[in-house]
């Protein structure tokens, strides 16, 4: 599959191919970032994440239609007015789920999982019934158009890289929480011994409440980035829904560092192959390999260790 | 004394047979009187997923193994019956104006010069009606050897074998040229020179269905009731008291999730059968969670439930969709919350709860024993 390449050739398309897959990698971060926090520590199965998702991005739709038409002149920055307005959005929808539905059910992982998919077909006919089947595109800023030419043969467009900034970003800042301050302490200890917490004085239900609307909270601003690379559909998130659970569960369910490796690994191995051959066999490709992984080590890349 | 098989079936005329009775004579007296055979038709189509929900009501019912992948196996099943029919169909004589005759259409669209190796044994029907059995158990021994031998369980076991529907999905629609795309394998004509598009034909194979299903329900029964079947439900209670009794847990898992796969793999067949098509909208991760809502409406624990909420979900389906459309995904929605949150042990349990004991008192005046046995309550079970 190699043939007909120079080889200054081949680093080039291996930069270019390696850098869209660092697009996907920040997409698949973020989205696999909530779910790790929703699944990871909390145990619970949400399959309307992808929908969690997709409110963003539909929130950031409105929020670029609005203040293009109402407040021109804060265009330049509209993407964080719609980045925050996601994430409260979906922290919100999520912690309304979290108290009507999920509290429920925190002893039937299974039954979570079918019920969260009701979800997902009820908000996916929601988003279609307001915004319509077609797929909706934002319109970027001045400053993210254009691309930075790294080589003469080597380009990378700017809003690839922002995304790829925001998504450290957001990393970091979810590291903070979870892993520095006192209320990530109390989430660690409310998912690793939840009676024990509940006994020396947590208030587990209001944690999990929480945790819950921050995970969505995240997927909201992941949909956020995702409007600028893709263009938003009712059903875009039911796509990647799948890929990010096995992230998850690849990078080992309990681990955030774990996490970001597998976006690494499964994004750039996707995106190499892409170039070389079909979409469909480099995805079943990457999605078999990550499969067959699993079944030789199903605890995922990395292991935290807790006692038991 | 050992009593034979069907001692032990039918030795005791029991709540389950009356309901297994009741249960055919509605299927082959009641619906075939009472439908035209476009509607006929279509029951039978919505009684080939009755086969995927009995499946689940052992694997997930029984032995609290929830696969998220059951439309793989109907989609083998469907694809192993539709490539022998394909080729039938797609004799020299009926292909002369391709530039290869002789191979599907599909493939002459691709460029494909001569039939693909695995197409090859499909063109005898044995070959076909076992390859309908033992590809899907096959791949459900290998993915379920893998993973209940390294007690992989619960909700990474519905993960993965989700993502193994959304392999086998890309897969199909991907390699167009030999699996036919995202149209599927289409244009299916005759069986053994027989023409399954007829009238005649679809009622005779409504009948054939039928029978397969009250037979694989006996089956069913048979399994849940052998020493096997309660196993199962021990595991699925408490997994480590029967590992500590010295069972080997994953043999046992193992053997109801192919069981389950086989099943569902019938239905795929009978589905390519009625319905003269089979395409990966049936195999993907959508239609493959919708067969565990017909077997939760119906009663994850009931195998008669499981058929009934089948047909009721499917029925919901048709009539909402020809008129609602929109409606459609509410309804479903809401089904999936409301079967979890509400009523988690579906028709069945509704009927064990409010009708049986009526319907038992019922019968205690006039004389006759009742004999439903009583469903056990719903125990937390992953």
């Amino acid at each position: 599959m190699f043939e007909g390449y120079s080889l200054a050739e081949l680093g080039s398309i291996f930069a270019m191919q390696g850098f869209a897959g660092l697009i996907l990698f920040s997409v698949f971060v973020l989205m696999a970032l909530g779910l790790a926090i929703i699944f990871g520590q909390m145990g619970v199965i949400n399959m309307a994440h992808g929908e969690f998702m997709i409110l963003g991005a539909y929130v950031t739709y409105l929020c670029s239609s609005f203040i293009s038409t109402y407040a021109p002149a804060l265009f330049p920055a509209y993407f964080f007015i719609a980045m925050a307005l996601a994430f409260l959005a979906s922290g919100a929808l999520g912690m309304l789920v979290e108290w009507g539905m999920i509290r429920f059910l925190y002893r039937r992982p299974l039954d979570t999982l079918l019920a969260t998919w009701g979800l997902s077909l009820i908000l996916q006919q929601i988003f279609r019934s307001v915004f319509g089947a077609r797929e909706v595109g934002v319109v970027l800023p001045d400053w993210l158009m254009g691309s930075v030419a790294v080589t003469d043969t080597i380009e990378v467009p700017i809003n690839g890289l922002f995304v790829m900034g925001l998504t450290i970003a957001i990393t970091v800042v979810i590291y903070a929480v979870m892993f520095r301050s006192r209320w990530g302490q109390g989430v660690r200890a409310v998912m690793q011994n939840r009676v024990m917490a509940g006994a020396v004085g947590i208030n587990t239900e209001k944690v999990d409440r929480y945790t819950f609307g921050l995970g969505c909270g995240i997927a909201g601003v992941a949909g956020s980035a995702f409007t600028m690379v893709g263009s938003t559909g009712p059903t875009s998130g039911q796509l990647y829904i799948v890929d990010t659970f096995l992230v998850v569960v690849f990078g080992g369910a309990q681990s955030l560092i774990g996490t970001i490796a597998s976006a690494f690994t499964i994004s750039q191995a996707q995106s190499t192959l892409e170039f070389f051959l079909s979409g469909s066999t480099a995805k079943v490709l990457t999605l078999l390999t990550v499969v067959v992984i699993l079944m030789l080590r199903p605890q995922g890349l990395f292991v935290l260790k807790v006692r038991r | 004394m050992t009593r034979t098989l069907q001692g032990r079936l039918f030795g005791r005329i029991d709540g389950d047979i009356a309901g297994i009775l009741l249960l055919a004579a509605l299927l082959v007296i009641v619906l075939p009187l009472g439908l035209d055979i476009f509607r006929l038709n279509m029951v039978g189509k919505y009684l080939t997923y009755a086969f995927v929900a009995l499946g689940l009501v052992l694997c997930w019912g029984s032995a609290g193994i929830l696969s998220l992948g059951q439309g793989i196996f109907f989609g083998i099943g469907g694809y192993c019956m539709a490539m022998f029919l394909k080729l039938e169909a797609s004799s020299p004589e009926a292909t002369k104006i391709q530039s290869t005759p002789g191979i599907p259409d599909f493939m002459d669209w691709n460029q494909l010069k001569a039939l693909p190796w695995f197409w090859e044994p499909f063109h005898s029907l044995t070959f076909a009606t076992v390859a309908v059995v033992a590809v899907p158990a096959l791949l459900a021994f290998i993915v379920g050897l893998a993973m209940f031998k390294r007690r992989v369980g619960g909700v990474y076991f519905a993960i993965i074998t989700q993502a193994f529907a959304a392999i086998l999905t890309i897969l199909i629609v991907g390699q167009q040229g030999y699996t036919g795309g995202i149209n599927g394998i289409t244009d299916l004509r005759t069986l053994k020179g027989w023409d399954i598009r007829t009238d005649e034909a679809k009622l005779v194979l409504y009948f054939v269905n039928a029978a397969l299903l009250i037979g694989c329900i006996l089956l069913c029964l048979y399994v849940r009731r052998s020493k096997l079947g309660r196993i199962l439900v021990a595991l699925r209670d408490k997994e480590d008291r029967v590992r500590f009794s010295g069972y080997d847990v994953a043999n046992f898992k193992i053997f109801v999730f192919c069981f389950a796969a086989a099943l569902s793999a019938v239905g795929g067949a009978m589905f390519t059968l009625q319905v003269g098509f089979m395409s990966p909208s049936f195999v993907g991760i959508v239609p493959s969670i919708e067969m565990v809502i017909y077997c939760a409406v119906g009663g994850r624990l009931s195998l008669l439930g499981a058929v009934y909420g089948t047909l009721l979900v499917n029925w919901a389906k048709t009539m909402l969709s020809e008129s609602f459309p929109e409606l459609w995904l509410f309804a479903m929605g809401a089904l999936f919350i409301g079967v979890v949150m509400v009523f988690p042990n579906g028709l069945a349990g509704l009927y064990q709860q409010f009708i049986a004991p009526r319907l038992g008192r019922l019968l205690l005046r006039t004389g006759t024993r009742a004999g439903a046995p009583i469903i056990p309550p719903h125990t937390a079970a992953d």
